[in-house]
């Protein structure tokens, strides 16, 4: 379970990677150790901040040289002037936010472009052990039993796409993957990772 | 804990503004001279671009780390200015000074008047933190120091690394303020407020002229003793003293019972020896006094500055709770500084800021390395 997560990071973070135009200037909210941005900020230059709940993730950053704010995504949006970052990254983040569409749109008016990346809710293998066993799925995406989750809101990349449309977001690119595989065949069936490049 | 590995350190004086007048307060008055009383350790670079200024709070001095002559107590921040800790001697220049206002050496209260040959007492001016940042810039320029590395500090000192946002942004390259607040609560006042009313209320206080006689001891014991206790949590007293009883062999009525008592008392009665009532008032009043945004809001000062600015706070702050300094960091969000905050989980209540310092090591140590790679502008 341990290396399937780990190329799911990777994967997740090539592609993010690839969204990013060089020495942009990035906003990582809920940006853990600060791996993300560290790897933004070998490979394209970028000038980072993170904004991060866990305290020990905190010294993990700093000992990377980042910038990053302690404290709640869910607040933590208001101060800041409208475009003030290239990009807004919400990834892993999104599904774990009390308030979804407040940090959504926040995070659309201080970015000129977000990036969200999130478990796919209806991958095959959740769709098999919900329809065939009668549990609730715990997959490599979302690696959670029920009594240990941290995740709040349960969607699909379908749920999302429509979402955006009802609102008027823009999706300008969008990635989904399986493990460090590109799926590209009935995605919302097979990937069970979906990231996308969205803007308003 | 940590010995120190500095050898023997002395303070040192360095005077300005001699000639009347010189130097003027915020207040409009004028003041000369100004003596204010420093140390420093480490090595001034080449190009003088590795000197910190250390900031020290209510009641610390000019030293900061390392022993004086026959003293076997280092300085007040001697576990986090040491090699390999958050300030490592073998790399940066350090310099601490006493506040003006002061009674450590630099020109305060108990300081002779010129004019009288006698100490100013209450003649001296209402000094503001602003006033006590303009005479550290004074004997910064006397090093030929153009920019600082960092100016940084725990509670008054922290509202000192503000102010030198505020006053010479140009004149650093980053600060780190920590337990500090943009201004003063009502509460913080209202302690201040009754620490003040404690020495005042000393029959031997005098309208403060009390030099040639005896101080107002008890006075500054009461305001120290409230003090302690704001410094603590509920959790860190518990811990260190829990509802302990001290061995009194000849109970009066009201003896110190419990070890909390006699720690308070003990605290109280070593402060009178080293630190002067006059100065108590004009300092927690120049602290009361501060609002980093009193002359414009504070994030505008900083907008378009290319800082970088570390906050820190401890969870069980009660004093200089965390949200103000989250207040700090609002700020330099909004004016686009690259800014980073920790919300330490601390139990030692306002204490932590001169005992967590492990956490604080691996914060500014980090912070520090930083500062030469990055812009500061985000």
């Amino acid at each position: 379970m341990l290396n399937a997560e780990k190329e799911i990071i990777k994967a997740d973070h090539q592609a993010i990677l690839n969204m990013v135009e060089p020495n942009s200037l990035v906003l990582d909210l809920g940006c853990g150790g600060g791996e993300l941005l560290e790897f933004l900020v070998m490979k394209k230059n970028i000038r980072g901040q993170g904004i991060e709940i866990d305290e020990q993730a905190i010294y993990r950053c700093v000992a990377k040289g980042l910038s990053v704010l302690h404290g709640d995504i869910d607040t933590g949006l208001s101060e800041y002037k409208d475009k003030t970052f290239d990009y807004v990254i919400l990834n892993q983040s999104l599904q774990q936010l009390k308030h979804v569409e407040t940090v959504l749109f926040d995070a659309l008016r201080v970015g000129k472009k977000v990036i969200v990346g999130f478990p796919n809710f209806a991958y095959f293998r959740a769709r098999l052990r919900l329809f065939f066993r009668g549990r609730v799925p715990v997959t490599a995406s979302l690696p959670y039993s029920w009594y240990e989750t941290p995740n709040l809101h349960f969607l699909s990349t379908l749920d999302f796409l429509d979402y955006c449309r009802e609102k008027t977001i823009r999706v300008e690119r969008k990635v989904y993957l399986t493990g460090e595989k590109h799926i590209s065949v009935l995605p919302n069936f097979f990937a069970n990772i979906g990231i996308f490049l969205i803007s308003k | 804990m940590i010995k120190s590995n500095l050898n023997r350190v002395e303070t040192k004086y360095f005077t300005f503004a001699s000639k009347p007048g010189e130097f003027v307060l915020e207040s409009k008055e004028r003041l000369s001279p100004v003596t204010i009383a420093y140390e420093t350790y480490g090595t001034l670079n080449k190009d003088k671009s590795n000197a910190i200024l250390i900031l020290h709070a209510l009641s610390g001095d000019a030293h900061a780390a390392g022993f004086h002559k026959g003293e076997d107590k280092p300085g007040w921040w001697d576990n986090m200015i040491c090699l390999g800790r958050a300030f490592d001697t073998e790399k940066y220049f350090f310099i601490c000074s006493n506040v003006l206002s002061g009674c450590r050496g630099s020109t305060g209260p108990s300081s002779i008047n010129p004019k009288t040959d006698k100490p100013y007492a209450l003649d001296f001016p209402i000094v503001s933190i602003g006033d006590m940042v303009s005479a550290q810039k004074a004997l910064i320029d006397s090093f030929g120091i153009d920019k600082l590395l960092t100016v940084v500090g725990g509670s008054m000192g922290g509202m000192q690394a503000l102010a030198w946002l505020i006053r010479y942004p140009e004149s650093i390259r980053s600060a780190i303020p920590i337990a500090t607040a943009l201004r003063h609560s009502p509460q913080q006042i209202a302690f201040d407020e009754v620490g003040r009313q404690a020495i005042m209320a000393d029959p031997n206080w005098r309208l403060g002229n009390y030099y040639e006689g005896n101080p107002p001891d008890k006075g500054l014991i009461i305001a120290r003793m409230i003090g302690h206790i704001t410094y603590m949590s509920d959790v860190s007293m518990a811990e260190k003293f829990g509802r302990q009883k001290k061995d009194n062999k000849q109970p009066f009525k009201f003896t110190a019972d419990f070890e909390v008592e006699g720690y308070l008392r003990y605290r109280g009665d070593n402060f009178v020896k080293r630190f002067d009532a006059n100065s108590y008032l004009y300092i927690t009043k120049a602290m009361d006094n501060f609002d980093a945004s009193e002359k414009k809001p504070f994030h505008e000062s900083l907008s378009g500055k290319s800082l970088k600015v570390l906050v820190i706070a401890f969870k069980s702050d009660w004093l200089y709770p965390a949200y103000q300094s989250k207040e700090i960091v609002k700020a330099c969000k909004y004016a686009g500084i690259e800014t980073s905050y920790c919300e330490v989980d601390s139990t030692y209540g306002h204490d932590a800021f001169l005992l967590e310092t492990q956490e604080e090591t691996h914060l500014i140590s980090h912070f520090l390395k930083g500062i030469s790679k990055g812009r500061g502008k985000i």
